[in-house]
C-alpha cells in the first residue's frame, strides 16, 4: 500500500519538474524551432504533397494527380540530357574546384610579402552576388564585344568578332563549359579558405620532426599534409557539392538554360517547369531534395559536429 | 603561425648553410608571391570589367578595347531613373530585415545551447545543421505555394522570412562557439558582484562574442542582399518597391536587348560594398559554416 502511495505522489512532482526542465529551453530555442518549422520543414511537406497534386498553371489545385506528375516528368524528352548534364556539372565543378584549391591553399598558406592583401582579392568572389558576377562573365563572353573575345583575338585564337566561334554561349557545349568554368571561379574562395583553415591547424612540430629525420618537403606533404588535411578537405568537398547543385544563378544569367533545355541542370530545370506545370516541377523538386538527403547525411557523417557540441 | 616555408632559427654559429638556405628560401617566397598576386589579380578582373563597364560611354559600350577613351558617370546618375532606388530600399530592407530576425532566434538559441546540457540539445544542433545544407532551390516549389497561401502583405515580409530561415543556422553555430568559448565564471563572478543575469550577459558575455555576433550580422546580411531565386519567385507582378536589387538586374536582362551600361552602374553599388564588409570577417565565416568542422 504505502509502496503505491509514494509512486503516485513522487511521479506527479517527478512530472511537474521535469516539465519546467523542458519547459526553459523551449523558450530559448523556441523561436528558432519555429523559424525552421515554418520555413524549412514545413516547404518540405507542401512540396511533397503537390508533387500529387494536378495543379493549374495559376496555381489552382484540380485534384489528385496520383503518380502522373512523375510520369510525365520521366516522359519529358530532355529530362535525360539534364540528368546528365546535373552530373557532369557537379563532378566537374567540384573536382577541379578541389584540385586548383589545394594548390592555392599551399601558395596563401605560405608567408609572403603581400599575402595579406592577396588575400582580400581573393574573397571577391565569394562575397559578390553570384548573379552579377556570371552576368560579368555573359558580357566579356560577348560575340561583338566581350573582353574575352577581344583578348583571344589579339592574340590570334579568334579569326573575327561575331562568328560562330566567337559566339561561346550560343552553342550549348562551350556555354556549358564556361559555365562551369564561372561555378568553379565562385567556388574556390570557400573550398581553398576551409583547406587553408584545415592547414593551419595542423601542428607545426610534426613538420619539424619529420625534417629532422630528414624527410623530404614532398614526403612530408604525402605523408603529414595529405593524411591531415583529409577532414577539412571531405567537409569542404561536400558543402561545395550542395552548393553547386542547387546553383541557379550562374546558368540562368548566362544561358537560361537554353537554347532549349541544353545547358540546363534538374535546379533550373524545375524553375522553368514550374512556369507553367506545377505539380511536375514539385516531382522534379522532390527528386533532387532526395538527392540532397543523401549529401547531407554524408555531410553530417563527415563533420565533427559532435565536437561543438559536446 | 608556423609555416613550413620560414627558415628555422639559426644559431649564429652556422653562418654559411644558413645564409644559403635563406638565400633558396627568399626565392622561393619570391615565386610565390608572384603566383600569389596573379591569382589575386585573376579574382579581382571580373569585378574590375564591372566598373570599367559601368563607366563606359554609351557611345562607347561597344567598343572592342580593353578601356573606353574617356570614362563617363552618365550610367550612375541615369540610373535613377529606372527604378533603382526603389530596389536598393527593398533590398536594404530584406536584408536588415532577415539580419535582425536571425539575430533574435539565433542569440537565445547560441546562448542556451552553449550554457546548458538540456535534453534535445544535440538533436537541435543537428536539426539546425540540416537546415543549412537545404537551400532554398529544392524547396522552392513548397515555399512559393506555401507563401501564396500565407498571402502575406508584402512580399518584403516573404522574403525576410525566407532568408531569416535559411541563414539562421550559420548564425546559431558560430554564436555557439563564441559564447562556449566565454567562460561562465566572468558572468558569475559580475553576478556575485551584484549584476543581475541579464546584465552579466549584457556587459560581460556579449561584448566577448561581439567578433562572432559581427560575423553572424555580416554573413547574414549578405547572404539575404545576394540572393536570387526566391525573390524571382516570390516578387512576381510586385512594384518596384517590393523588387530586390538581384531580381531587378536580372530584369535589365529583356528579350531583345540588355541594358548592359545600367545593369553594371547597378551591380557596382550592390557588389562593392558587400566585398568591403565581407573582409571584415573573412577569417571567421569558414567555422561557421562547417559547424566547427574546421576553423
Amino acid at each position: 500500500m504505502t509502496q503505491q502511495l509514494v509512486s503516485t505522489v513522487r511521479p506527479r512532482q517527478k512530472t511537474r519538474r521535469r516539465f519546467q526542465e523542458a519547459l526553459t529551453p523551449i523558450l530559448w530555442i523556441g523561436p528558432a524551432l519555429g523559424l525552421i518549422a515554418v520555413i524549412v520543414l514545413w516547404p518540405v511537406v507542401v512540396l511533397f504533397q503537390t508533387s500529387f497534386q494536378h495543379i493549374s498553371p495559376d496555381g489552382f489545385v484540380l485534384g489528385s494527380a496520383g503518380g502522373k506528375n512523375f510520369s510525365n516528368l520521366f516522359d519529358e524528352p530532355d529530362l535525360n540530357g539534364v540528368l546528365i548534364r546535373t552530373v557532369i556539372w557537379v563532378g566537374a565543378v567540384v573536382i577541379v574546384t578541389m584540385a586548383i584549391s589545394m594548390l592555392l591553399a599551399q601558395v596563401f598558406n605560405a608567408r609572403w610579402p603581400g599575402r595579406r592583401v592577396a588575400r582580400w582579392a581573393l574573397i571577391a568572389p565569394w562575397a559578390a552576388s553570384v548573379t552579377m558576377t556570371a552576368l560579368v562573365f555573359r558580357w566579356a563572353l560577348d560575340a561583338n564585344n566581350g573582353v574575352i573575345n577581344v583578348f583571344l583575338h589579339q592574340i590570334g585564337l579568334i579569326k573575327s568578332f561575331n562568328s560562330n566561334a566567337a559566339d561561346w554561349l550560343g552553342r550549348p557545349a562551350y556555354a556549358f563549359a564556361w559555365m562551369i568554368a564561372v561555378a568553379v571561379f565562385v567556388s574556390l574562395p570557400f573550398t581553398t579558405y576551409a583547406l587553408l583553415a584545415g592547414l593551419q591547424s595542423i601542428p607545426g612540430d610534426i613538420y619539424e620532426a619529420a625534417r629532422v629525420d630528414g624527410a623530404t618537403p614532398w614526403q612530408m606533404y604525402r605523408r603529414i599534409t595529405l593524411p591531415l588535411l583529409r577532414p577539412a578537405f571531405l567537409v569542404a568537398a561536400l558543402i561545395n557539392i550542395i552548393n553547386v547543385f542547387n546553383s541557379f544563378p550562374i546558368i540562368w544569367e548566362m544561358t537560361r538554360g537554353g537554347p532549349g533545355h541544353e545547358t540546363s541542370t534538374t535546379t533550373t530545370f524545375l524553375f522553368q517547369l514550374k512556369q507553367s506545370f506545377i505539380g511536375e516541377s514539385a516531382a522534379m523538386s522532390v527528386i533532387n531534395f532526395a538527392l540532397i538527403v543523401v549529401v547531407v547525411l554524408a555531410f553530417l557523417r563527415a563533420s565533427r559536429w559532435r565536437e561543438q557540441v559536446s | 603561425m608556423t609555416v613550413v616555408a620560414d627558415p628555422p632559427a639559426q644559431a649564429p654559429v652556422a653562418v654559411t648553410p644558413a645564409r644559403a638556405e635563406r638565400r633558396t628560401l627568399s626565392a622561393k617566397r619570391l615565386w610565390l608571391a608572384v603566383a600569389g598576386y596573379v591569382v589575386a589579380l585573376i579574382f579581382i578582373l571580373p569585378y574590375a570589367e564591372m566598373v570599367i563597364s559601368a563607366l563606359r560611354p554609351p557611345n562607347e559600350l561597344l567598343g572592342r578595347n580593353y578601356l573606353p577613351k574617356h570614362f563617363d558617370w552618365s550610367n550612375f546618375t541615369t540610373l535613377w531613373s529606372t527604378g533603382f532606388g526603389a530596389n536598393l530600399g527593398a533590398s536594404l530592407q530584406i536584408a536588415g530585415g532577415s539580419t535582425a530576425l536571425v539575430l533574435l532566434v539565433a542569440l537565445p538559441a547560441g546562448y542556451y545551447t552553449a550554457r546548458h546540457r538540456f535534453r534535445g540539445r544535440a538533436f537541435f544542433l543537428l536539426l539546425v545543421l540540416a537546415t543549412q545544407m537545404f537551400q532554398p532551390a529544392a524547396l522552392l516549389v513548397g515555399i512559393q505555394r506555401e507563401f501564396t497561401r500565407f498571402a502575406l502583405p508584402s512580399p518584403l515580409l516573404s522574403l525576410i522570412l525566407v532568408n531569416a530561415g535559411f541563414n539562421m543556422a550559420f548564425a546559431v553555430w558560430i554564436l555557439n562557439a563564441y559564447f562556449s568559448s566565454i567562460p561562465h565564471e566572468l558572468e558569475q563572478a559580475a553576478m556575485v558582484d551584484g549584476t543581475t543575469r541579464l546584465g552579466a550577459v549584457g556587459r560581460i558575455t556579449l561584448p566577448l562574442a561581439m567578433p562572432g555576433i559581427v560575423t553572424a550580422i555580416i554573413f547574414t546580411f549578405i547572404s539575404a542582399w545576394n540572393e536570387l531565386l526566391v525573390g524571382l519567385t516570390l516578387t512576381g507582378g510586385a512594384p518596384n518597391s517590393d523588387v530586390p536589387l538581384t531580381v531587378a538586374i536580372n530584369n535589365y536582362i529583356g528579350q531583345y536587348s540588355i541594358d548592359w551600361g545600367h545593369l553594371f552602374a547597378g551591380s557596382v553599388i550592390a557588389t562593392i560594398p558587400v566585398i568591403v564588409l565581407f573582409a571584415f570577417i573573412e577569417g571567421r565565416v569558414v567555422g561557421g559554416l562547417t559547424a566547427g568542422s574546421i576553423k
